[in-house]
């Protein structure tokens, strides 16, 4: 009886605890971003909203903040176009060498990222280009491709291929099927994709040290002032990000709830 | 275009080969150009760089093609231990997130499975640290166990500490911060293969008397290997070429450098691009084999 009951609440209080200490940091970053810092943001001095109010006051966090903006959505716009087309033929189409396409498409997903970053930067110091923000943004479009891949392609294969029949029985262009038809069922699929890879992107620190240049993104920023202490604008950025983050997700799911709701109650 | 010839095709098995193939190159083509140009040629680079040799004009940053084998010797000589260590915290931290991982991702995809709201909340949460920069989340890590932080002088007042020890700097500060910052990259890869699991199956085992044990070690555990497998290569990689945990400015000290940290001083501080590229080229060889075993196993139709 013991120990049966052991049993039931014993995987449940670690799963809360793991979630807590997961938990410990963020929660760390939250409260600091609200310290009344002077210099180093390390000891609590007082409760203050002035971090939110004037984060761009903190030379730099701003105007590291636009750069990933920027980066992570040109690269989220070009990897989600070009993963999408190849998540389509690799489920859709047979062709030759397919496994020689599955290990392209898989060894950036295995290849440590400082790897990827000093091979590119020695790519660009043999092709003389100087490192700036589009060779961040090229650096981001290859490492999140893959990513895409995976992510359409599983959206791709639980497509029925009768629905575009049947838009073809009908007389339905080509054009009409893909945009009528294909497209809004794989719409689902496109846009966790995207959410993906621009998160990848915009979190991304190693490959970026190693194209940027003198170009600060946010994590950069972060990674050069953490030499001195990272001020509270920092954590004011982090959490306003992890706030928005954390609402659209929110959204998804409840939004996909009512859905199943609805489905279930016809 | 693309899309237009894509809407008219039948279903892959119902074509002929030539037809399909010209559609296909033309989805395939860009993103696999690119591929090649961005992350094949880069390899190639950084092959080519490793065994270059300083210039003869004796420029700091500058060098000449060349086959300095050398550069590899010099390489493994002179960072054996820091080579050394980062398989090591690798191969640790892989374990303890594996450990730590497992149950959760058990409890998500098996004692949650019929309560929706439950699960959503607990996924929320698993990929929550995601949201917030992995290096304030770092930091804050340091921050915490900074030496004069609550952490360490609790455990100094209760006794466990003496009066000059310290966590920032130690292998197990940084260790602690890896584990930290994969348990996500664990735990979705076996919640994922274990959200698909029968539970008849498992069910049949204690139909035939099996102990819950017995049960999970026979039936549940082998089949959520190939979950365990991808958590273990999702963790193991990055953290074996990871920088930023081991860096003294956030849980590393002195005596803390991984491969990645070797890799960032001598490419991007003091500019010995052969020597950076050697020990990348020999990250990216050992990856390559530990992959290659995986797909010699599985195929590479399950890679993605």
């Amino acid at each position: 009886m013991t120990r049966f009951s052991l049993g039931k609440y014993l995987l449940p209080t670690y799963v809360f605890l793991t979630f807590l200490f997961l938990m410990i940091p963020i929660g760390y970053t939250f409260v600091y971003s609200f310290n009344d810092s002077i210099k180093s943001n390390i000891i609590w001095r007082g409760f203050t909203l002035d971090n939110w109010l004037n984060v761009c006051d903190q030379a730099g966090v701003c105007g590291a903040f636009g750069n990933s903006l920027l980066v992570a959505i040109t690269a989220t716009a070009v990897s989600t176009v070009l993963g999408t087309m190849i998540a389509i033929a690799l489920v859709r189409y047979r062709f030759k060498f397919r496994s020689a396409t599955n290990l392209l498409l898989f060894l950036p997903l295995a290849t440590p990222e400082v790897v990827m970053g000093a091979g590119l930067a020695a790519q660009f110091l043999d092709f003389g280009w100087t490192k700036g923000l589009t060779t961040v943004i090229i650096a981001h479009v290859m490492f999140t491709l893959s990513f895409v891949v995976v992510t359409v392609k599983a959206r791709v294969a639980t497509l029925d291929p009768a629905l575009e029949e049947a838009g073809r029985d009908l007389y339905a262009s080509p054009i009409q099927v893909f945009w009528k038809i294909t497209f809004p069922l794989l719409l689902p699929g496109i846009l966790s994709a995207a959410m993906l890879a621009f998160a990848l992107s915009f979190d991304d620190f190693i490959i970026t040290q190693f194209n940027s240049g003198s170009v600060d993104t946010f994590p950069k920023f972060v990674y050069t002032a953490a030499a001195r202490g990272i001020p509270p604008e920092a954590n004011v950025v982090g959490s306003f990000v992890f706030i928005v983050a954390i609402a659209i997700v929110i959204a998804v799911q409840v939004r996909s709830a009512m859905k199943k709701r609805k489905l279930l109650s016809k | 275009m693309a899309f237009v010839a894509f809407g008219s095709q039948a279903p892959a098995k119902e074509q002929g080969p030539s037809k399909t193939s010209r559609v296909a190159l033309f989805l395939l083509l860009p993103g696999l150009f690119y591929l090649a140009l961005f992350f094949i040629t880069p390899l190639v680079s950084l092959i080519i760089t490793s065994l270059k040799a300083p210039s003869a004009t004796g420029d700091i940053g500058r060098y000449d093609l060349g086959l300095e084998f050398g550069n590899y010797v010099y390489a493994v000589t002179q960072y054996a231990p820091q080579i050394f260590r980062s398989f090591s915290f690798a191969v640790l931290a892989t374990v303890i997130a594996l450990a730590i991982s497992y149950p959760i991702a058990y409890f998500i995809a098996v004692k949650s499975r019929n309560r929706p709201l439950l699960k959503g909340i607990l996924l929320t949460l698993v990929v929550a640290p995601f949201f917030i920069s992995f290096l304030l989340r770092t930091f804050a890590w340091k921050q915490i166990f900074s030496n004069d932080s609550l952490v360490v002088n609790v455990l100094k007042d209760i006794g466990i500490f003496g009066a000059d020890s310290y966590i920032i700097g130690t292998n197990f500060a940084v260790v602690f911060g890896l584990v930290y910052n994969f348990i996500p990259f664990m735990t979705l890869p076996i919640y994922a293969n274990l959200d698909r699991l029968d539970l008849s199956l498992v069910e049949a085992g204690s139909d035939l008397y099996a102990s819950p044990s017995k049960t999970f070690r026979k039936i549940t555990l082998p089949l959520s290997l190939p979950g365990v497998i991808s958590g273990t290569l999702l963790t193991f990689i990055p953290i074996s070429g990871d920088y930023v945990v081991a860096s003294r400015d956030f849980l590393g000290g002195p005596d803390t450098a991984m491969i990645g940290n070797v890799v960032e001083a001598n490419f991007l501080r003091i500019q010995d691009y052969p020597t950076a590229s050697a020990i990348s080229v020999m990250l990216m060889a050992t990856i390559v084999v530990l992959v290659s075993a995986y797909v010699r196993r599985s195929g590479t139709d399950d890679l993605l």
